[in-house]
């Protein structure tokens, strides 16, 4: 029983890892490199020379394997340590009586990328580098509380009866109404067309992490269990 | 003889020790990947705390 978890989680933490990483090379670690020219100052937009605009390329990915190959290693550690949580809630509400499929185990991944991608995003968007931000431990703070606060709320909606849904709501809404940390001013050195592209393609990215992570979880772990109950009919 | 089992809705996936055991040791891996702020840490891991939206520097 204990293994049947944790190599479930590990599997479906590693193919979702991989695969988000792969499209990230795509999609999202150009736009973090061409937001790195601004960062560094290699371009300039609204330079001083009336120029009000940049041009829009790309960098190469260039030959930093090494960089490059920390990036896909760490995909896997941060998928594997979200699937070790989102398996540990699927056997959860498993233990109370809700039974899982590999088809649930999407929703439950659609539902992982609401409360860890989309609800910190409305306060704090995924930032392009060179984009100065409030201190960071008080976002650490709000981050993981709207997180908290974003999957309780969900699972009051999906799994509690009478009020309780009601109550999911207002935990999923009371971290955006308190809002995020911000700075006064705006600081941002990168075109803010840039910036927007880097948003709406790593949360595109991470829909589909999530989405594999949470059916590969359930798939994995509805597979062994199944594997080791003793054989009916 | 084993129809009691097999109409229980519970299934048996996992029991509360392997639940608890499996909460921690995904908060650790994403303190690792997400929070930790030392240098080596934070350098190696930086594009993509960037790509997976964790607050980054």
């Amino acid at each position: 029983m204990f293994r049947n978890l944790l190599t479930s989680a590990v599997f479906a933490g590693l193919g979702a890892g991989l695969i988000a990483a792969a499209l990230q090379f795509v999609f999202v670690i150009p736009l973090l490199l061409e937001g790195e020219l601004y960062e560094t100052g290699a371009r300039i937009h609204f330079a001083t020379d009336s120029s009000t605009q940049s041009i829009s390329e790309a960098p190469g990915l260039g030959g930093e394997w090494a960089r490059h190959g920390m990036t896909v290693a760490f995909n896997l550690v941060s998928y594997t340590g979200y699937g070790f949580v989102l398996v540990a809630l699927m056997g959860l509400a498993a233990l109370r009586g809700f039974a899982l499929t590999a088809r649930t185990g999407l929703l439950w991944g659609i539902c992982g990328f609401i409360a860890v991608q989309l609800a910190p995003a409305m306060g704090l968007p995924p930032e392009l580098p060179g984009t100065p931000a409030a201190e960071l431990q008080p976002r650490q703070i709000w981050w993981v509380s709207t997180i908290i606060a974003t999957a309780a709320g969900l699972g009051l909606i999906v799994f509690a009866r009478g009020f309780l849904p009601l109550l999911g709501i207002v935990l999923i809404a009371a971290p955006q109404l308190i809002g995020a940390p911000h700075l006064d001013t705006y600081f941002g050195v990168a075109p803010p067309e840039l910036s927007a592209q880097f948003v709406t393609q790593s949360l595109g990215c991470a829909l589909v992490g999530w989405s594999v992570l949470g059916f590969l979880g359930a798939w994995f772990l509805t597979r062994t269990a199944e594997a080791t109950r003793p054989a009916f009919a | 003889m084993n129809t009691a089992t097999h109409d229980l809705p519970v299934q048996s996936l996992a029991n509360p020790a392997a639940i608890a055991f499996a909460l921690l040791a995904g908060l650790a891996l994403l303190t690792v990947s997400g929070m930790a702020q030392a240098t080596v840490l934070h350098d190696a891991a930086h594009d993509q705390r960037h790509a997976m939206a964790f607050p980054c520097h």
